[in-house]
């Protein structure tokens, strides 16, 4: 993939430093706790059997093929899809199934989608400072100051003005994240956010989730690139079937894959 | 000519249209209204909302206006004793104006749903996510977007509002354009072509820049994304 091409040191070398938010992990804090977690799709059986718990200050990526549940499973975190049966804890609490509750629940955990998802109707600033003002109920100059803020971490501050469809792919997603951001999330989940992009702006989102990670937030990173696994991830999780499959360091998963299914998904992905 | 200016001058033809017009801007107030507040109901996520609003859709679709009208005087007038002024000119234009608003609200609830269609759905998802409640991603983020989508079948439903408008002759408003027709006809049989060619360019002169307001509108306020 493309990304083993633009930066060979960190596909090719077990060795390179990651940079992932290791240091910041409290492993006495689990944030996300997915226990015995089924859904069907009509005869669809997506996710079967699903356990998984991330820490606070993790950064957890999901790998595998299409169609192997891996968005599905990141969505059901924040009940964008419901499950059929198990339990799914955010910070000890079970998911509420619907209302005030949920909605609170929903402010707390950030998501990034893959076709970004800006609100077409309204600015770059007020794509960020609307639920600030509506769920978190700041004054307007507070929370156009906060998104400022959010929106110069991003690095877009200077098309604050602007309606979405100005700005590039690359451009929107970041402010997307700028947007979740601005809502103080306990857990980011990012739902294949370079997928959707043109190459060359893939890089400059991957930037701004890796110094988000560098700075100890705890992160659910659904993604195809493996470069950017290698680097942020303190844990890879490979998905088929609707199955987690594997559950390792970024090292040992890529060197040392230990099931066939993923030895054949690395060979088919890592060979170009 | 002067078969015309001899009509003009007999008959108050501006004053009947007018008329239809008031009828019309009141029934495209209230339908409006009464729509939004269907099409909410119909994407709300309460079930029974949904089936009041979609019985309700169907059943104004599917009844013929001029029944409508007509139970509004018979029915909800005479029978039901419901009226809004002791003034008969004034009363049986309000009923008209009702029958009219509960007719069309029926067709705005599916010209706006239709607009709702346009809004992709990762809109509303990412409203979701952000912990808006329902009402607040309808009214901030779907509902702005669906207006915008569908302002060119908006404008369709008040053009037939505004043809539509004849029909309160059953409800035998005052000088509504068509009572005046049938009356201008009974007294001059001679000059029917005459008769038919005012009323029917009345209500083309009435359409067009409606059409076209529309047309204009609905590329202007078309979201880009």
């Amino acid at each position: 993939m493309s990304e083993n091409i633009s930066n060979p040191t960190v596909a090719s070398s077990p060795t390179t430093a990651r940079s992932g938010a290791g240091a910041n992990i409290d492993t006495n804090h689990t944030l996300v706790e997915l226990s015995h977690v089924e859904k069907h799709f009509g005869r669809l059986h997506v996710l079967k059997d699903i356990n998984l718990k991330v820490t606070k200050g993790e950064v957890l990526v999901v790998v595998g093929p299409s169609g192997s549940g891996k968005s599905t499973m990141c969505r059901t975190i924040n009940r964008l899809e419901s499950i059929d049966s198990g339990v799914i804890r955010i910070d000890g609490e079970p998911l509420p199934e619907e209302g005030k509750d949920l909605a609170n629940l929903r402010a707390e955990v950030g998501m990034v989608f893959q076709s970004f998802n800006l609100f077409a109707n309204k600015t770059i600033l007020d794509n960020v400072t609307l639920a600030p003002i509506k769920v978190r109920h700041m004054d307007r100059k507070d929370a156009e100051d906060l998104a400022m803020d959010m929106l110069t971490r991003v690095g877009v501050e200077s098309q604050a003005s602007k309606m979405p469809s100005q700005l590039s792919g690359g451009q929107q997603q970041r402010v997307a994240i700028a947007r979740a951001l601005a809502m103080k999330p306990k857990i980011m989940l990012f739902d294949e956010p370079t997928s959707a992009l043109d190459p060359e702006m893939v890089n400059e989102v991957l930037d701004v989730m890796i110094e988000l990670a560098q700075e100890g937030m705890t992160m659910i990173c659904v993604t195809h690139e493996m470069g950017f696994a290698r680097k942020a991830a303190d844990k890879i999780v490979f998905m088929a079937d609707g199955r987690i499959l594997e559950e390792n360091t970024p090292d040992e998963f890529f060197e040392h894959p230990k099931t066939q299914r993923a030895h054949d998904f690395l060979s088919k992905i890592l060979t170009h | 000519m002067s078969e015309f200016i001899k009509l003009f001058s007999e008959y108050n033809i501006p004053g009947a249209f007018l008329v239809n017009i008031e009828l019309t801007l009141w029934a495209a107030l209230f339908s409006l209204i009464l729509g939004v507040i269907l099409v909410i109901m119909r994407i709300s996520p309460v079930s029974s909302l949904r089936t009041v609003a979609a019985g309700y859709v169907e059943f104004f679709q599917n009844m013929p206006l001029t029944i409508i009208m007509v139970f509004m005087v018979l029915g909800v007038f005479a029978q039901l004793k419901l009226s809004f002024s002791d003034e008969f000119a004034v009363n049986f234009f309000w009923l008209a104006v009702v029958g009219l608003s509960l007719y069309t609200a029926a067709f705005v609830c599916e010209s706006l749903r239709s607009g709702i269609n346009t809004v992709p759905l990762g809109q509303a998802e990412a409203a979701r996510a952000l912990g808006l409640s329902f009402i607040q991603s309808a009214g901030g983020i779907i509902l702005p977007q669906a207006f915008r989508g569908s302002v060119a079948p908006l404008g369709n439903t008040f053009i037939a509002l505004l043809k539509n408008s004849t029909v309160a002759a059953a409800a035998s408003v005052t000088t509504e354009s068509s009572t005046l027709m049938s009356e201008m006809i009974e007294f001059h049989a001679n000059s029917i072509v005459a008769i038919f060619l005012i009323f029917a360019m009345g209500y083309v002169i009435l359409v067009l820049p409606i059409g076209a307001l529309t047309t204009y509108l609905s590329n202007k306020l078309a979201v880009r994304r």
